[in-house]
C-alpha cells in the first residue's frame, strides 16, 4: 500500500510538472496581457514600467523558470488583476464551488440512486418509462436553459427562491458555509438543482442498468433460495454491488463539476472559482489562470486518489490483489 | 397413509418466448422420502435443474410453472404463500447451486452470508447465529472455522466453496437439500471427499437429498433412487442399482455406454448418436425416436409410463432386462 501511495505521488508530481508546461505557454500564446490592463493611450514609459516590474520582457524560458522556482515554495505569483497572490484570490473563491458541487453531487445520489432502483426493478412498466423519459430530459437539455427555466419558475413566477448570488453565509467548525444560516441555504438550492440534474441523470441510468445486469446473477438467485428477503437483496447484495460503477463515474465527475460549473455559476452569479477563470481568461490574468488549472489537476489527482481507496473498500478482491 | 417427504406430479415448467413455448419441463414425478438420495440425470437442456428451481418456486420470468402438484410433507408448494414459501426456502428446503464461484455474493464476507441466512429465519442475536454459522463450517470440515468466517468467497478454494455453500444448505437443518450439479466445478479428489460427506450427512440427519447431475458415474457412486429426465421427462426411474445394472430405456442405455469404461481402454467412447432435440421444436411422440435405433410407427404416438411406482420408463420397445455388462 505504502508502495502504491508512493508511486502514485511520484506520478502526480511529473503529472502537475507536464501541465504546468502545457498551460504556461497556453497562456503565453493567447495574448499580451498590457493590451488589457493598460489603457489605450498609456505612454510608453508606463507601458515599460509595467512590463518590466510583471517581468514581462524576460525571455519565456526565464519567466518559466521563475515561476517554478517560485511555485515550489508555494508563490503562484500576483494576480494581475486583483494585484493580490494568485492562490490566495482562488482559495477565497474555491469553498463556494466545493459546496454548490459537493451538494449537488449529495442530491444526485439521495433523488438519483433510489429512482434508479425503482425503474430498475420494475423493467418496462410505466414507472421505469416515465424515469427513463426524465432522466433523458436531464441529459440532453442544455444545461444553463435548465438554470434560465429554474430562474422563471422558481424566482420569478413562484417568488419562492433567490436567483442570484449566495446570500449569508455562517461558520460551521471554522469552514464558512451557506449551510450555517436559512437566508444561505435558499440561496444554495437553485443553483445546486441546476448543476444536480444531469447528474441525477447520470447516476438514475447507472444505479438501474447496474440494478438490471446484477438482478439476473447467480448470488441473487441464491440469496433467494436462502430465503432471503427481497428487501435485504436489494439493499445489501444488489447495492454494494453497484456501488463500484457509480463511485468510479462520480469520482470523474466530482473534478469536472469542480472545473466546469461555470456556467451554473454565470446564471446564478455564484461567487465561485469557476466564475473567476471566466474572468480571469478574458483579462488575460496569467498567474490565475496557471494556478487554477494546477489547482483544479491536483484536485483530481487527488479525487483519483481517493476513488481507489474507496474500490478496495468496496471490493474485497481489489484489496487482496493491493497487498 | 404414509407422506412422503416430498411428492411432486405432473410439474410443467414452461417458457413464453417470442418464438412459441418452450416447455422445459413437461410432466414430472417425483417420489422422494426422508433419508433418500434421489440422482435427477440427464443431459444439458434436459430441464432438471429447471425442475429444482421449479420446486423451490425460483423460475426466473418468463418461466413459469404452469401445471402439477407439489407436495412437502404434505403441504401443497404451488398454492403457498409468497411469504410462506420465503420462510420455507433455506430454512426447510436448502439448494446448493453448480459453481460456488458465481452464487455466493463477491463483496460480502463468507460469515455476513451465513448470518443472513440464519437471521432470514430465526430471531436469533447476532453473535448466536455466527456461533451457528461457525459450527456449520467446522461440521463440514473446514479449518479454522473461527478465521476463516471473516473471509471472502476469492480467498477459498473451489472445493472449500462448496463445503461453505454445503454448510450454509445445512444451517438449518433442513428437510430436503437439493442440489444442482454441486461436484462438477471440482477435481475428482475433493469430489469424492464430498459425496462421502453428504451421504453420511444425509443418513445421519435423516433429510431427503435430490441430486441433479450429468454424471451417471456419480450418481451411481451416491444415490438410492435415479431418475433420468430427457426433453423435460423423466423416461426411466427407479432404484439405482436397478437402473443402472438393468437400464430398460434406449437412453439410459445410451448414457450408461457413453461412460468411460476400464476394459474398452484405447477404444473411441460410445456416444448417442444426434442431439437433444430444440426445446422449440420437439418430435411428435417419443422425444427420443430420431436419436434411437429401436424406433418403430408406434413411437409417433407418446409413450406412457409403464412399470410399477418403484420401477417405471416410458419406451414402446424397452431393452429386455439383461445386464449391460452381460
Amino acid at each position: 500500500m505504502t508502495v502504491f501511495i508512493l508511486r502514485r505521488v511520484l506520478q502526480a508530481i511529473l503529472v502537475l510538472a507536464i501541465t504546468s508546461l502545457v498551460v504556461f505557454l497556453g497562456v503565453y500564446a493567447i495574448g499580451d496581457p498590457l493590451e488589457i490592463l493598460l489603457p489605450a493611450d498609456a505612454s510608453m514609459a508606463e507601458r515599460a514600467q509595467v512590463t518590466a516590474s510583471l517581468h514581462l520582457d524576460d525571455p519565456l524560458a526565464l519567466q518559466y523558470w521563475n515561476f517554478i522556482v517560485q511555485a515550489l515554495q508555494g508563490n503562484f505569483g500576483r494576480s494581475f488583476v486583483f494585484n493580490r497572490p494568485a492562490l490566495e484570490v482562488i482559495f477565497e473563491r474555491l469553498p463556494a464551488t466545493l459546496e454548490l458541487v459537493t451538494t449537488s453531487l449529495i442530491l444526485s445520489l439521495i433523488i438519483g440512486i433510489p429512482l434508479g432502483f425503482l425503474a430498475g426493478t420494475r423493467p418496462r412498466t410505466v414507472t421505469d418509462e416515465t424515469i427513463m423519459t426524465g432522466s433523458i430530459l436531464g441529459f440532453s437539455l442544455p444545461n444553463f436553459w435548465q438554470g434560465m427555466m429554474l430562474i422563471m419558475i422558481f424566482s420569478v413566477w413562484l417568488g419562492w427562491l433567490p436567483s442570484t448570488g449566495r446570500g449569508d453565509t455562517g461558520t460551521i467548525l471554522g469552514v464558512r458555509t451557506s449551510y450555517a444560516t436559512w437566508d444561505g441555504f435558499v440561496h444554495l438550492l437553485l443553483p445546486a438543482t441546476n448543476l444536480a440534474l444531469a447528474q441525477i441523470a447520470l447516476v438514475i441510468r447507472l444505479t438501474r442498468t447496474g440494478v438490471q445486469e446484477t438482478m439476473p446473477l447467480d448470488f441473487v438467485k441464491y440469496a433467494r433460495a436462502r430465503g432471503i428477503s427481497e428487501r435485504r437483496i436489494l439493499s445489501v447484495h444488489v447495492f454494494k454491488t453497484i456501488l463500484i460503477p457509480i463511485v468510479t463515474v462520480l469520482g470523474i465527475e466530482f473534478g469536472s463539476l469542480i472545473a466546469f460549473a461555470v456556467v451554473t455559476e454565470t446564471i446564478f452569479a455564484w461567487p465561485g472559482v469557476g466564475k473567476l477563470i471566466i474572468d480571469s481568461i478574458n483579462m488575460l490574468d496569467r498567474p490565475i489562470v496557471v494556478a487554477y488549472i494546477l489547482v483544479i489537476v491536483s484536485m483530481f489527482i487527488v479525487i483519483n486518489l481517493v476513488v481507489d481507496v474507496l474500490y478496495s473498500l468496496l471490493d474485497p478482491r481489489i484489496r487482496s490483489r493491493a497487498s | 397413509m404414509s407422506e412422503h417427504l416430498l411428492e411432486v406430479r405432473g410439474l410443467r415448467t414452461w417458457f413464453e418466448t417470442p418464438k412459441g413455448t418452450v416447455k422445459a419441463v413437461d410432466g414430472v414425478d417425483l417420489t422422494l422420502n426422508r433419508g433418500e438420495i434421489l440422482g435427477l440425470v440427464g443431459e444439458s437442456g434436459s430441464g432438471k435443474s429447471i425442475t429444482g428451481f421449479s420446486l423451490l418456486g425460483l423460475v426466473d420470468p418468463p418461466g413459469k410453472v404452469v401445471e402439477g402438484d407439489i407436495r412437502f410433507q404434505g403441504e401443497d408448494l404451488r398454492a403457498a404463500s409468497a411469504r410462506r414459501q420465503r420462510a420455507l426456502r433455506g430454512n426447510r428446503i436448502a439448494m446448493i447451486f453448480q459453481d460456488p464461484m458465481m452464487t455466493l455474493n463477491p463483496v460480502l464476507r463468507i460469515g455476513t452470508q451465513m448470518i443472513e441466512t440464519v437471521q432470514a429465519h430465526e430471531k436469533v442475536s447476532k453473535s448466536e447465529a455466527r456461533r451457528r454459522a461457525r459450527d456449520a463450517l467446522g461440521m463440514v470440515g473446514i479449518p479454522h472455522p473461527e478465521e476463516r468466517i471473516d473471509a471472502y468467497p476469492h480467498e477459498f478454494s473451489g472445493g472449500m466453496r462448496q463445503r461453505v455453500a454445503i454448510a450454509i444448505a445445512l444451517l438449518h437443518k433442513p428437510d430436503l437439500i437439493i442440489a444442482d450439479e454441486p461436484t462438477t466445478a471440482l477435481d475428482v479428489t475433493i469430489q469424492s471427499q464430498i459425496l462421502s460427506e453428504v451421504q453420511s450427512l444425509t443418513r445421519d440427519l435423516g433429510m431427503g437429498l435430490i441430486w441433479i447431475s450429468h454424471d451417471l458415474g456419480v450418481v451411481g457412486q451416491l444415490a438410492n433412487k435415479v431418475a433420468v429426465m430427457y426433453a423435460g421427462r423423466i423416461v426411466e426411474r427407479g432404484a439405482v442399482d436397478d437402473v443402472l445394472d438393468r437400464p430398460r430405456h434406449p437412453y439410459t442405455r445410451g448414457l450408461l455406454d457413453s461412460l468411460p469404461m476400464e476394459n474398452d481402454r484405447g477404444q473411441p467412447l460410445r456416444q448417442i448418436p444426434g442431439n437433444a432435440p430444440p426445446p422449440l421444436n420437439r418430435p411428435e411422440g417419443c422425444p427420443f425416436r430420431p436419436r434411437c435405433a429401436r424406433a418403430s410407427e408406434a413411437c409417433l404416438a407418446e409413450p406412457a409410463e409403464t412399470g410399477t411406482a418403484a420401477r417405471a420408463w416410458r419406451c414402446f420397445h424397452p431393452l429386455e432386462q439383461t445386464g449391460v455388462f452381460a
